[in-house]
Order: C-alpha cells, then structure tokens, then sequence
C-alpha cells in the first residue's frame, strides 16, 4: 500500500484533483467545478475542455463562489467548488457555515495550497488554521489528504457522499506515498505499518511522508510502532484511536498546522476524557510564519524526520514513568 | 399541482395583461390584507422576549402575495418539486409574511405560525431550508441570496428546466458587496431565468438607509452590472404583477431587477415609516388597532 521513501514518485495533488473530477463526469456523475479565478491554477480545465457546462468562473469572488456552489448544489449537483485553503476556510467561512454546512448541501471544498505548500507565497496564502476552523463547524465532513493517489481516491469518494465536504490538498508535485491499492473510507483511520505496540504515530496530510521515514529509523532501534493515516479529521475515527490508545499506551500526532485546533487537538480531546496517556506532537507552533519553500518551512518550524524520530522516543518515556 | 389561488399564467407575455384583470386584482389584495394581518397576529403572540420584524415583512407582503397566489409555479404538496420557480428572501428577517403565506397555501399547518422561535418550531428566527417546507434556501445573513440565487438559475439551464428563480433583497442589504459579485456573476452567465426585487423600504436596522449607507442611484447601479433594471410601486398590485409576469416570461438573454418603493411596516398606520418596528412585538393593545385597521371583522377577510 505504501512506497518506499527511496526513488520516490512525485506528483501534483491538483492535477490528481483536475483528473479524478474529470473522470467522475466521464462516468456520468452530475458533477459542477467552480472556481474563484483559479479554474486555470486548480486544474477545472481538465473538466472544462471536455465538459465547458460543468465549469464556472465567478471571478475572485469566494464569497459569491461559495453562494452560487449552495444554490447550484440545491438544484441537485454535486458541487466543487475550488480555491486556496487560506481563503476558502476565512474569506468565505460564513457562507459555507450558514448556507452549506447548515442546510447541509452537498459542496465540496477543495482547498488547495494547504499547510506549508503555499511557503513562497507567505502567510497570506498559507493555511496552518484552516482545519481547526473547519472542525468547529457543524454537518461538515474535513478531510486532509496526503499525496495524489489518496486525493484521487478521496475525491470519487466524496462525490459518493451526500454533504458538505472540506478537502485540504496541496500545491505543487509532492511524493506519492501510495500505490493504487489504496483505499480511502471516509471517516476510517488508515493503519499503514505495524510494528509493535511502543507507541502509535497518527499523521495527517504531507507529513505522513516524513512519518513513513521515521518509523523506518526508529524501527532500526528496536522501537516497535504502529504508523496510522488519519485522513478524516472530522468525524474522527474515535473508536481506532480509543484501540490504538489502549494497545500501545503512548500517541504522537503529526500535523502540518497549528498546535491548537486540528488533528493534535481533535486527538487529546478524544485521550483526555476517555483514556488519558501520554500524547506528543509535532506541529506548528502559536507564530505567524515567513516566505520560503514548503521543505525549507517544515525545517524551520520543525516538522522534520528528525523531530518525529525524537518525539517517539520522548513519548515512549513518558509512558514508562 | 398549483396552489388553490394560482392563476396559471400564459407562457407568452403578450397575453400577459389578459389575465390581469380587475378580479385578480382585488382578489390580490383581499390576500394581501389578510397576510398582513397574520403578520401582525404572529408578532403580537410571539412576545416581547421572541420579538420578530414586523416592519420590514409588512414592505414586502404584497410582492410575496403576488408570486406565491399568481406568478410562481409551485406545489405545495411536493415542496421540492425539481420544475417549481424557486423563491429565495434574501433578507431573511422579513419571514413573518413568508411563514404566514406558506402556512395559508398549504406548506404546513397554520397553527406552526404560532410556534415561531419557540424550540422545536420548524420556524426559526430566519429561513431555514429543510427545517421549513417551501423553504428553498437559507437565509438571514444578509447579501447572500442572490449567490444563491445564481446558482439556482445556473442548474435550472444546465437540467434545461424553464422554471425562474425569483431573490427579494433589502435596500439596506445592497450594502453587502456580494450582492454585486452575484449580480456580475448572473451578467457574465447571461442568467434570463433570474429576477432580482429590491424592496426599497428606505430603512434598515439602524436608521434611515440614506443615512447609514447612501446606495445613490440603485437603477444606475443595477444597469451598470447589466440588468435590465425596471421601477414599480412596490404596493400597486397591478404594477407588480405586470413587472414580475414580464420578467417571467419574456426573457431576453440578460437578468432582470425589479426596484419596489415600499413603505416598511405598510398597512398598520402607526408601524409605517416609523423604524421602532424593525423589531418588536405588538402589545395587546397595538393588536387591536391592527386588527381593525386590517379589517378582521369585515366580511371580506377570511378567518
């Protein structure tokens, strides 16, 4: 199910996006792609050049993207509606709250340039609170997604589920951590390695990249861990981190976003009031970042290999005190 | 499938002034009475603590009795009905008049007017789609409707359906820039199967609208985003029914904005042009003089 971090594939989470919607409307699913001036640099072009009726330009207008995605989705269209995360999960966070979440319409929010994908560009693009804001909103299903082949899998996947969906994707080519028998279960933690029961390390998004190297190194030292995707942020698989909570007693959650309101914060809520142990994470902290490249960003801020290797072994300590 | 007051209307808008005749008229506004004072009845029993909007529902009851008793095609036994015309009240707090025509043609039973903002109610303090039946979107955060509206109209072309999606916007609402972003959007699309009515009632929440926020020119600004922008007396039946049946059905390749002079709180003499009634509850004794002012005990207002 996974690749080996050697010689690794890269592709773009975009294209992957482009190509799965262009498939659903080949496969005669009623799907409509809207864009706020980014039909070109979300890749609705795909779908356009094929299907130019099922492709809508607003202009940069998110606010009215997200309206004509909720009067259109009432007409009985599976809608996606497209721009950047930063600016689908604030400049037009009342519209999909009030007229999508709440009358429950079936739109889907595909949010590129998540987390440090959009570094160069610096914080106004960048979106390292997008989950946390999107967890506080009832009837929304929130998704992160970690290469092409999960964001390929997981957009037939949503197109199959009726209501409002949150997808947070990336920008440019990044590593395909999957191979084609990948399978994504909305709402379902995905066990990838098994190795023991030291701790449990649950990565969401690109970092499981980073996640998948170190149990590789800390493999090497005997430290026995199970490696989970957690892709659905919310509904959160509650009953597989309860499990993994109780075989390996010690959790470290991976994230590229604020410590405060995403995967991390939707876990310790889960420990603390059902099964408290000791829990690390690797995320960004409380600061506003700076222009650089996502790599050159996830060693600044600290999501590194080296960081997850480190905060395995100090969880695993704290376990034994 | 129409409800028991529709007149079907011709498909071909030169005959349109055929069925408007006198007897639709005065039928028209008997209902109009009648809704007003079930606007006043909801706001008198619903309390000082749920206080509801009596005066922005009062602008615009004759332009909703028009649509939902002669223009829109609709059942209210199938409430989501694919073909129907969809209604979007894009300023949401004027829903007494809403709830109260939905309730008289059939939507749900007229003792939930009663329960407004109760819990439980399947009336909440503003439009809910599927808590609501005859609902057709969410609504209360101002500006938004005709975005929604937009892509109602964009789906109805995209099924080749030739239902109209009709959107009622506050004066005070064109405030909001999005209203501008949905009105380019319905332009670029060459949307004819959307129709914009702004209740120009002249106050909003705070005050006169002139004074809050100055909109100027609301026809120039209409035209200057590519509508066909047209003036009517928001409360001369005869002039609505005209306006909304040509926009209907004579469409041209453009989207079309129906600017109604209103009176906020029209037909109570003491809530007209007087912006304390924006929100609040009638007394019982404000009741009274309402009741009578609408003719409750008159013979030609059903019970």
């Amino acid at each position: 199910m996974i690749f080996q971090s050697n010689g690794v594939k890269l592709e773009n989470t975009r294209k992957a996006f482009g190509q799965a919607l262009l498939d659903l409307a080949r496969d005669g699913y009623d799907v409509v792609g809207i864009a706020a001036d980014t039909s070109k640099s979300m890749c609705l072009d795909l779908l356009q050049d094929e299907f130019p009726k099922r492709v809508y330009e607003v202009g940069i207008a998110e606010q009215n993207m997200m309206m004509v995605a909720a009067g259109l989705a009432s007409t009985g269209k599976i809608v996606f509606v497209t721009s950047y995360s930063a600016f689908l999960s604030m400049k037009c966070l009342e519209q999909l709250r009030t007229f999508i979440a709440y009358p429950r319409l079936n739109v889907k929010v595909v949010a590129g340039l998540g987390g440090f994908t959009a570094g160069i560009e610096g914080v106004t693009h960048m979106s390292l609170e997008d989950l946390g804001i999107i967890r506080c909103i009832p009837n929304i299903c929130l998704i992160n997604l970690a290469d092409a082949q999960s964001t390929k899998k997981a957009i037939r996947a949503v197109a199959d589920y009726d209501g409002p969906v949150y997808l947070r994707i990336g920008r440019d080519t990044s590593p395909v951590i999957f191979t084609d028998d990948y399978k994504f279960t909305i709402g379902k933690a995905n066990i990838l390695k098994d190795n023991g029961n030291d701790l449990a390390i649950l990565a969401t998004g690109f970092p499981v990249y980073q996640a998948i190297q170190a149990f590789d190194i800390i493999k090497q030292e005997r430290i026995g861990a199970k490696l989970v995707e957690i892709h659905t942020i919310k509904p959160i698989d509650k009953d597989a981190i309860l499990n993994l909570a109780k075989d390996t007693g010690a959790l470290l959650v991976v994230q590229e976003h604020y410590r405060t309101g995403g995967l991390g914060s939707a876990v310790a809520e889960i420990l603390v009031k059902n099964y408290p142990i000791p829990m690390e994470e690797i995320a960004v902290d409380d600061i506003f970042t700076e222009s650089a490249l996502p790599n050159e960003l996830r060693m600044h801020y600290g999501l590194t290999v080296e960081n997850i290797c480190k905060a395995a072994r100090k969880v695993i300590s704290r376990k034994l005190k | 499938m129409s409800p028991k007051y529709v007149i079907q209307t011709s498909k071909y808008w030169g005959l349109l002034m055929i069925d408007i005749n006198s007897k639709v008229i005065s039928s028209l506004e008997k209902k109009s009475r009648q809704i007003r004072l079930e606007t006043a009845r909801i706001c008198y029993q619903v309390g000082p603590e749920r206080k509801a909007h009596p005066g922005p529902a009062l602008s615009i009851t004759d332009i909703i009795v028009a649509l939902y008793y002669h223009v829109m095609e609709i059942n209210p036994q199938k409430p989501n009905w694919s073909d129907r015309d969809r209604f979007i009240l894009s300023k949401g707090h004027g829903c007494v008049s809403l709830y109260a025509v939905l309730a008289d043609i059939g939507y749900f039973p007229k003792k939930e007017l009663y329960t407004l903002r109760r819990l439980g109610s399947i009336l909440q303090g503003h439009p809910c789609m599927g808590k609501t039946p005859g609902i057709d979107m969410t609504a209360g955060s101002l500006g938004n409707g005709l975005g929604a509206g937009v892509g109602m109209a964009i789906g109805a072309k995209l099924d080749n359906k030739n239902n109209t999606v009709f959107v009622l916007i506050g004066d005070g609402e064109l405030n909001e820039g999005i209203v501008w972003e949905a009105a380019e959007t319905a332009s670029k699309y060459d949307l004819d199967n959307i129709v914009a009515i702004v209740d120009v009632n002249r106050f909003q929440s705070c005050g006169p609208c002139d004074v809050i926020m100055p909109s100027e020119d609301i026809k120039a600004k209409w035209c200057a985003f590519g509508w066909d922008a047209e003036q009517i007396d928001g409360h001369d039946m005869s002039q609505i029914l005209y306006s909304i049946n040509l926009a209907k059905y004579k469409k041209m390749g453009y989207p079309k904005v129906i600017i109604a002079n209103t009176v906020k709180g029209k037909g109570i003499s003491f809530m007209e042009n007087n912006n304390s009634w924006h929100q609040r509850a009638l007394t019982k004794d404000e009741w009274l003089i309402a009741k009578e002012e609408l003719g409750e005990n008159k013979n030609d207002i059903p019970k």
